[in-house]
């Protein structure tokens, strides 16, 4: 399968998602330019993380009208795969690809640390390697993760199982210390309606190779492989 | 008669008081004079005086640079207080690396300044043609009861994160120091390592007359106008914080775009020269680049991209407006490079040439406004051989120790210091993954980076001591430069190379001078006897508050190579089981510790380093690791032994305790528990290779200390056990370690 990974000016985990992908996985990834429209016949489309744009304007806000998200908008309409990692995530619920927003981390400051999310569906394309359950140990680092979404959408995202990972702490279970940055529900990474579209805060890129300190981000981008055969 | 430069319509001539006002002295006004054979344009005068600045010339500490050893068969290339220096990793790499000072502009505005101070070292990186892998950082504030240092941390860590994070430059070292005599003048020390390919890097020597110059980055603003001459090299007093106007203000996001423009420009070979505009911007790059050339340079100012209308030559020559770069582009290839910075959306225009002689002439509006030899400006600032003298100091009386606690209430209170605990509050704000090189990022002794495709690796660390210095300026600087070896030795690497920056006070006074120059002779013979080139640094004077000048602060970084980068170790003990060893060149003392700060002032004087010894030590450690036998080793810093072997049980994903009971017999326990010096490492080891690790350091002290233990408890037997309470120490490491880690987050009430 292929994969497209987005430069936005101000993307910064490009490069590191493209290693993970070709250099890791052995992966067919090659980059795609903000200006320009076409996918390049990607199977799946990664908005990687960075401060696209600066992100002096809320985070995501400006990367959302790049050239090249009509086609990722498009590109999702009709089913495709895209997963969006910290600021893509911010740039996939900007676009309103992917529901709620983030916004700041309720200590005001950047956070930068290892932590531990729960698979709380493992019945999704994105999910499918783990199981229901598991934990990955995987890097966090934002200043703007704080995951909120109304109530009402929330029980929607809850029964349809749209919540994919959740912040945890190492016996797997919820708590206030677990929750660095303060998400609604320690909401981590969320799918939409259709399950084809992934969003997450947490950096699976810079969980793929032990020497740097775990593998766990592996599990995600095999169950896309596995999804798309 | 040739054409003469023009004053702007309105200006008033220049005169010595003109001259004065902008930080020039009389005699250095005379020069200039004679130089042009008549009295400068106001803009000429401003353009002199950031060029002769002490921040831009080394006028006081050049001729010192000189004596410090700045080569080894790895060197590619060395410029202390010039360029960032490059050392051959193998395989086809060199690091490019520096540390610079930004400590005035983030004393008067913190966030602001210390963002700017990441930017110009990254800038100084890539300038080289060099990716930007690494940052470190080190920072010096007051007192954290002070009412400032909230203010002032909270600034400087918030831009180092908002510049560092934004740019996608791990942060992957640092230390973080609090000391009352950094009230009034905090130190903000940022340093930069790249990678580039051997045979690859660009020069800042202008060539080819005719050869159009290029401005590309950023357009010019107002801001920065005198960062270097009057900010930078004066010192501190009532007025500093109407000087928050030169601060410059960064722009992390225009910063990305410029590397990568900047290191795509570079692939198509067009660029014939290259320097950023950092101190004193478009003056000193141009004039600079030409010098090392041997060529004239001439500059349109008409053609500079600016942000307003209404800038005179003397703002667009003097602005330090952040993220810019000029470079000289082979004749005819111009718009192979333009393009690239329109993909990247940056300004690039031609805004000059290289010319014949050795004038630096400036146009702006059709009319000559500044006409000056080159060499006056880039090298032939004035040089002072200062005069320096030891201060004579009444003998202090030896002061007894106070109020000292026993053994474990002293470990609570020093694992709850800020100097010793741990700087998470800090590190957690910098992302330390990006780049995917970071095995071991910031909290451990050294950082270790891997570099793709190749075993090799690097450590790094930057280390200073300016208590050490302060009791004596030359064995401080000889302690900090052997601490940061043995901190990257630790780990596993072989230290190849330093960069350094000298935080002193003001060069004018004899007694600040004589610190330097000791400093200088201390990091000559610790560079030289342990084998590690300085190949780049910087000098930063003038810290000081209405006289009183900060401690003499060398800060000393050091880059560490590993042939074999799996080979690397931490500083964490793996195994219960394992036998831990105390190594150690001399036995260590209180003089200028954490403990002796906390408890009592009880050492005037610091032991002497054997620096055959700490070679030994060094070699040993590197020696140990490669073979495989190391499992874990930690250096003992602030705290002494007793932290050290605390911190070495705080895995957070393991429980893990230690039993001591070999410490030797001596006859000042609390020194063997708490002193920090000269040389001391913890290490643990596979109990079957103990002996084999004692003989790898025939001569120093190795020895059987104790074990690590799966019962999370530290205890350690020492001579002043009572007999009623047991051990000296036995605490719970769970318990040791909520302490460390609170100690900063408590402080500042905030959320962890």
């Amino acid at each position: 399968m292929k994969w497209g990974v987005i430069t936005f000016p101000g993307s910064l985990d490009d490069g590191d998602a493209l290693y993970a992908l070709r250099d890791v996985m052995g992966q067919d990834a090659f980059p795609l330019w903000h200006k320009d429209e076409s996918l390049r016949g990607a199977d799946c489309v990664v908005l990687p993380g960075g401060f696209s744009y600066g992100d002096y304007l809320r985070c995501g806000a400006i990367a959302r009208f790049a050239p090249i998200m009509k086609s990722v908008a498009r590109f999702a309409a009709g089913g495709g795969f895209v997963m969006g990692i910290c600021n893509g995530f911010q740039v996939l619920c900007e676009a309103h690809l992917l529901p709620g927003a983030l916004t700041r981390n309720r200590t005001l400051s950047f956070i930068c640390e290892r932590v531990y999310v729960r698979v709380d569906n493992a019945a999704t394309p994105f999910t499918r390697a783990a199981r229901r359950g598991d934990l990955l140990r995987l890097p966090i680092k934002h200043g703007d993760g704080l995951f909120v979404a109304p109530e009402a959408e929330l029980r929607q995202m809850e029964e349809r199982g749209q919540v994919l990972l959740r912040y945890v702490d190492a016996n797997g279970a919820e708590s206030d210390q677990a929750n660095l940055n303060g998400s609604t529900r320690a909401i981590a990474g969320v799918a939409n309606e259709r399950f084809n579209v992934f969003g997450l805060m947490p950096h699976p890129e810079h969980a793929v190779e032990p020497m740097l300190g775990g593998e766990d981000g592996l599990t995600l981008f095999r169950s896309i492989m596995e999804s798309l055969g | 008669m040739s054409e003469q430069p023009v004053p702007m319509p309105g200006e008033r001539p220049v005169d010595l008081v003109a001259a004065n006002a902008h930080g020039l002295t009389a005699d250095e006004y005379r020069v200039i004079e004679r130089t042009l054979g008549r009295a400068p344009t106001l803009t000429e005068l401003g353009v002199f005086s950031v060029m002769w600045s002490e921040h831009c010339s080394y006028k006081s500490s050049r001729r010192h640079l000189r004596r410090l050893p700045s080569r080894s068969e790895l060197v590619v290339q060395a410029g202390p207080g010039e360029n960032a220096g490059a050392i051959d990793l193998g395989d086809g790499w060199v690091a490019v690396f520096k540390i610079e000072s930004h400590n005035h502009p983030s004393f008067v505005e913190p966030h602001q300044g210390a963002a700017t101070g990441v930017g110009g070292i990254l800038r100084d990186i890539f300038t080289m043609g060099a990716r930007p892998i690494a940052s470190m950082d080190s920072l010096k504030f007051g007192s954290l009861d002070h009412p400032r240092t909230r203010y002032l941390l909270g600034g400087v860590v918030g831009g180092i994160g908002g510049y560092g994070n934004c740019v996608g430059v791990p942060t992957v070292a640092g230390e973080v120091m609090f000391d009352e005599h950094y009230n009034a003048n905090i130190l903000v020390n940022a340093f930069c390592l790249g990678l580039a390919r051997k045979g690859e890097l660009l020069s800042a020597r202008a060539r080819g007359v005719g050869n159009p110059v290029i401005y590309v980055g950023s357009a010019t603003g107002r801001d920065g106008i005198h960062g270097a001459s009057l900010l930078a090299s004066a010192e501190f007093d009532a007025s500093s914080e109407a000087k928050r106007p030169t601060v410059q203000v960064g722009d992390p996001f225009t910063e990305k775009l410029l590397i990568e423009a900047c290191l795509e420009a570079m692939r198509t070979g067009a660029i014939v020269a290259i320097q950023d505009m950092g101190a004193a911007g478009l003056t000193s790059s141009s004039s600079e680049m030409a010098a090392r050339g041997g060529v004239g340079i001439e500059l349109d100012l008409d053609q500079v991209p600016r942000r307003e209308p209404g800038l005179t030559p003397y703002e667009i020559l003097l602005s330090e407006s952040q993220e810019r770069m000029l470079i000289v582009c082979e004749r005819g290839r111009e718009s192979d490079l333009t393009s690239v910075f329109e993909k990247w959306d940056l300004h690039a225009a031609v805004i000059g040439q290289v010319t014949e002689g050795d004038r630096w002439r400036v146009r702006f509006g059709g009319k000559l406004v500044a006409d000056i030899p080159v060499r006056a400006l880039a090298d032939e600032a004035p040089l002072y051989d200062r005069p320096a003298a030891e201060p004579r100091r009444a003998p202090l009386p030896r002061s007894a120790l106070r109020d000292v606690p026993a053994p474990r209430e002293a470990l609570r209170r020093l694992l709850d210091s800020p100097n010793v605990a741990s700087k998470r509050w800090v590190y957690r704000q910098y992302d330390s993954y990006v780049l995917s090189n970071t095995i071991a990022g910031p909290g451990g002794d050294a950082a270790v980076l891997r570099i793709k495709g190749s075993r090799r690796g690097l450590a790094l660390k930057v280390d200073s001591n300016p208590r050490a210095c302060a009791i004596d300026p030359y064995l401080g600087t000889v302690a900090t430069v052997v601490e940061a070896a043995r901190n990257v030795a630790c780990t596993g690497a072989h230290p190849v190379g330093i960069t350094n920056c000298l935080n002193y006070g003001n060069p004018e006074r004899p007694e600040i001078m004589w610190q330097f120059i000791r400093g200088i002779e201390g990091l000559r013979d610790a560079a030289l006897a342990l084998g590690t080139p300085v190949v780049s640094g910087n000098v930063s004077f003038y810290n000081e508050t209405e006289g009183r000048a900060i401690p003499p602060t060398p800060t000393i970084a050091m880059l560490g190579l590993f042939t074999d980068v799996a080979r690397q170790v931490g500083s964490l003990f793996r195994r219960p089981g394992d036998t831990i060893l105390l190594l150690r060149t001399a036995p260590p003392s209180l003089a200028g510790s954490e403990f002796a700060a906390l408890f009592g002032d009880a050492a005037r004087s610091l032991a002497p380093i054997d620096l055959a010894r700490e070679n030994a030590l060094i070699r040993g450690l590197v020696a140990g690791a490669e073979r495989g036998l190391i499992r874990s080793a930690h250096d003992v810093s602030e705290g002494g032994l007793g932290v050290a072997l605390a911190e070495a049980c705080f895995d957070p994903d393991a429980v893990m305790g230690a039993q001591i009971d070999g410490l030797p017999a001596s006859t000042d326990a609390l020194a063997d528990l708490f002193g920090e010096g000269p040389s001391t490492v913890v290490l643990s080891v596979a109990p079957e290779n103990a002996a084999r690790v004692t003989e790898l350091f025939s001569g120093l002290e190795c020895r059987v200390i104790g074990r690590v233990t799966s019962d999370p408890r530290l205890r350690i037997a020492s001579a002043m056990d009572e007999p009623a309470t047991g051990p000296a120490i036995g605490e719970d490491v769970g318990e040791l370690r909520r302490i460390y880690e609170q100690a900063i987050p408590r402080r500042l009430g905030g959320h962890d």
